[in-house]
């Protein structure tokens, strides 16, 4: 009877602040590599305790393992700070503050979605229970398709979901338009698909991550400078920097073929739109709260239309910039023959991909991880 | 997003005339739509038709399984939440092998969704009855069943029935436009070309324990060539049909290669997971025509052509791309804004019965989809085949008269496994035939 056992979840980056005190562990901790640390008193704090919390470090840069794979995602800090967001169409700028976060230095690509779409849901299942509520359920109970009468017991009496992580299905067609997949950075796939991708890294790797809200977006695309923002004007620079109608033959590119901004983060502009975590309101200086706002976000609670940043391989130059914004539309689903149409992918959006984030500041309980992820809505448009 | 105006105002009654007794629609009469088929297609080109058209009401439902049409009955109406759109009563809902009579009885017009094995008897019965049709691709699984279409479509022109086929790439601008400049002399005569389905592949329902081998079948019909034909007709009829459309002609000879590398499970059925076929057209062209289902590898979906002068690139998500031979471009077509070619289907449709045209894609479906199997028959039994040998199979597969104690047309072995072809052994023209070895 007794499927549970509590254990204590230990938190992913200690193994990584073991290294940085030890410093001939760097060798042995494969694909870990740490450069700098901006916290004062560093070496007391990591001697005193391993588990620091995450919150005193802000690390410039690692790379996260993607456990059970060859995969990894190099993460840039962007030092938190505040800005004038936008200048937004008709409203002029608002002053925004963003609290310190890491972000993919690239896209996502085929290579690492794909451990997503190829998942098997009665493993990653039990990962769920284990890695986000420490719990381990009895592997019989998760492994079919559908959960036992007694797993789901256990859950409810633990006050566990039970759905918490869902899988992409098949697409109907070729979601990369014949573009390519090694290498190449994922597209089409639904912002619920995105979102869900983001559980699942936290799931697999024990930290958390999410997509970047339209705020934390634009701050790290302008470099955490609070600067006035310019766009790129001169064709030949833009041309340096990104993928774009102009210039990419069209199609998308391996991300990191391109400059990177000040931060070291690449293709934040073109190559491919990414998804931000945003409900998309185009009236969004007027709804936000307070001067400056503070890491201001809105959750999605409508299926349409969802905040898309910084242009693609199909848009024009004028749209490749930091501050354009796009939401998303039911057309980006019309050749989905089937009603309610998919969940997880789109049809009419080979130019949508996505990158993640990490926040300094982790939610501390799988409680506070609940606010930051949405309930599947269907389609029937 | 909706069509709301074709109906002239929104607050007029609308009459309830049978339409299918005219074949012609006055612009206020209610059509009667009966869905056969209520998967998330047959859903999907009911909710098409409720868009094309205010007067479009659905009114009866038939499927093999309950719970599917409960799902479509659901979907509909959360889809359409407002008015009497989705009248579908409980007595008007049609449970099991029959039911598809009593829904087109209902009906003015019949949508036939359900897997492709059973296209030609319900086409046969809709026509029959005298009612206008869409129905889905393929039309069918067999040369037996091309043939029951082909006669069956000769009927429904004789009696001016209107018959749209889900090959939606004849109602997609880009395809269109292309063709145009086909017609034009843009890139000369066709000679050689390449169409692709190449994709990850689709889904799997795994057997439940309370099945029968008959539901199981049914429920996982994708891997079964009685109900679904194998993905090369299934999916890959779409860029055949597009070569045939193209070039003008049919194919008179396949001869290809084929097999199942990485789907080989249980329920992988007896399909195959690629296929490699030339058609040689009787022009001389000859089309490279490829379809994978198989994860993490390169995948496209996409029909390229050369002619004599250029070349044409031509895919589903609105391209046109033609170059001459110096690689200079003569015509990029943009389709950011196209419509939605599954919407046209249904627009072009209920215009149709409505002005009182006629629309006969029965004899194309029927053709394309005999392109296809002659594309299976190759890669299943290694040799070549020609459009007579292939039309002319005796090749039944799907029982007449089915009922839940039908014995499935094909069994598992004692380990649960399928027959799959085996090229050089496999016989795919029938009894009364031979396959030529030369």
């Amino acid at each position: 009877m007794k499927s549970f056992k509590f254990v204590r979840k230990l938190p992913n980056l200690s193994i990584l602040l073991l290294c940085m005190v030890l410093p001939f562990f760097l060798l042995s901790c494969k694909g870990t590599e740490v450069q700098t640390v901006s916290t004062p008193n560093q070496s007391t704090e990591q001697e005193q305790s391993v588990s620091e919390p995450v919150s005193s470090m802000e690390i410039s840069e690692y790379t996260a393992d993607i456990p059970g794979s060859e995969e990894e995602i190099e993460m840039v800090l962007v030092p938190g700070g505040t800005y004038d967001m936008g200048p937004f169409q008709d409203s002029g700028t608002y002053e925004v503050k963003v609290d310190s976060f890491w972000i993919g230095k690239y896209e996502i690509t085929w290579d690492e979605y794909n451990l997503f779409r190829n998942e098997m849901l009665e493993d990653i299942r039990s990962q769920v229970y284990k890695n986000l509520y420490g719990v381990d359920i009895d592997s019989d109970a998760v492994s079919s398709p559908t959960l036992t009468e007694e797993a789901l017991d256990l859950l409810r009496d633990n006050d566990i979901p039970a759905d918490i992580i869902s899988l992409p299905s098949p697409p109907y067609s070729d979601v990369t338009a014949g573009m390519g997949t090694n290498g190449f950075p994922a597209v089409s796939m639904t912002h619920y698909s995105a979102f869900m991708f983001t559980k699942w890294l936290t799931v697999k790797t024990g930290d958390f991550y999410r997509l970047p809200t339209e705020a934390e977006w634009e701050y790290a695309c302008r470099a955490a400078n609070s600067n006035s923002y310019e766009p790129i004007k001169n064709q030949s620079e833009l041309n340096e920097h990104a993928w774009y109608r102009g210039n990419s033959n069209r199609k998308y590119h391996q991300p990191g073929t391109k400059e990177p901004n000040p931060l070291g983060i690449y293709d934040m502009l073109g190559n491919v739109a990414e998804w931000t975590f945003d409900q998309y309101h185009e009236d969004y200086t007027s709804i936000l709260e307070h001067n400056p706002a503070d890491n201001p976000y809105f959750k999605p609670t409508e299926l349409y239309p969802r905040a898309v940043r910084g242009g693609s391989w199909m848009d024009s130059a004028e749209a490749v910039s930091c501050i354009q914004r796009r939401g998303s539309d039911p057309s980006w689903k019309m050749r989905d023959p089937q009603l309610p149409k998919s969940l997880w992918w789109h049809t009419n959006a080979p130019f949508v991909g996505l990158r993640v984030v990490r926040p300094i500041n982790e939610p501390s309980s799988v409680d506070e991880m609940e606010e930051y992820w949405i309930e599947a809505i269907q389609d029937y448009n | 997003m909706k069509k709301t105006s074709l109906a002239a105002g929104g607050g007029i009654l609308l009459s309830s005339l049978p339409v299918s007794s005219s074949a012609y629609a006055a612009a206020n009469d209610v059509i009667n739509v009966a869905v056969v088929g209520c998967g998330g297609r047959g859903t999907g080109a009911a909710n098409q038709a409720l868009n094309a058209d205010e007067g479009v009401k659905i009114v009866a439902l038939a499927d093999l399984f309950r719970d599917r049409l409960d799902d479509c009955y659901n979907t509909l109406t959360q889809a359409h939440p407002d008015g009497d759109r989705i009248d579908v009563p409980e007595e008007h809902k049609f449970v099991g092998f029959d039911g598809y009579k009593n829904a087109i009885e209902l009906a003015d017009v019949v949508i036939l969704a359900t897997t492709p094995g059973y296209r030609p008897a319900h086409f046969e019965e809709a026509v029959r009855q005298g009612k206008h049709v869409f129905m889905e691709k393929p039309l069918g699984t067999s040369a037996d069943g091309v043939r029951r279409i082909l006669q069956a479509g000769r009927e429904a022109e004789q009696k001016n029935l209107n018959v749209v086929v889900g090959l939606q790439r004849h109602y997609q601008t880009n395809y269109h436009e292309a063709l145009k400049h086909v017609h034009d002399n843009k890139i000369g005569k066709i000679t050689a070309g390449q169409v692709y389905w190449n994709s990850a592949g689709v889904w799997v329902r795994e057997r439940q324990p309370d099945q029968t081998e008959l539901e199981y079948q049914n429920r996982n019909w994708y891997y079964f060539n009685w109900l679904c034909g194998d993905h090369i007709l299934e999916q890959h009829i779409h860029n055949i049909d597009v070569a045939n459309w193209f070039i003008g002609e049919y194919p008179v000879s396949a001869q290809g290669m084929g097999g199942r590398e990485v789907r080989t499970g249980k329920d992988h059925g007896q399909i195959y997971d690629h296929h490699f076929v030339e058609f040689t057209y009787p022009s001389g062209a000859v089309i490279a025509s490829q379809c994978r289902h198989q994860p993490d590898t390169f995948s496209r979906v996409a029909e390229h052509f050369q002619g004599t002068y250029g070349t044409l690139e031509v895919d589903s998500s609105n391209k046109a791309l033609i170059k001459d031979h110096d690689g200079v471009v003569l015509y990029d077509h943009d389709g950011m804004n196209d419509p939605n070619p599954y919407q046209v289907e249904h627009d072009k449709l209920f215009a149709a019965i409505r002005n009182g045209d006629v629309i006969s894609d029965t004899e194309n479906g029927a053709k394309a989809t005999l392109s296809a199997i002659m594309g299976r028959m190759a890669t299943y039994s290694g040799q070549v085949i020609t459009w007579d040998q292939a039309i002319n199979a005796q090749d039944k597969m799907v029982p007449d008269n089915m009922t839940w104690d039908t014995p499935p047309p094909v069994m598992p072995d004692e380990n649960g496994n399928y027959p799959v072809p085996k090229p050089g052994i496999t016989s795919v023209l029938g009894e009364e035939s031979t396959v030529s070895r030369g």
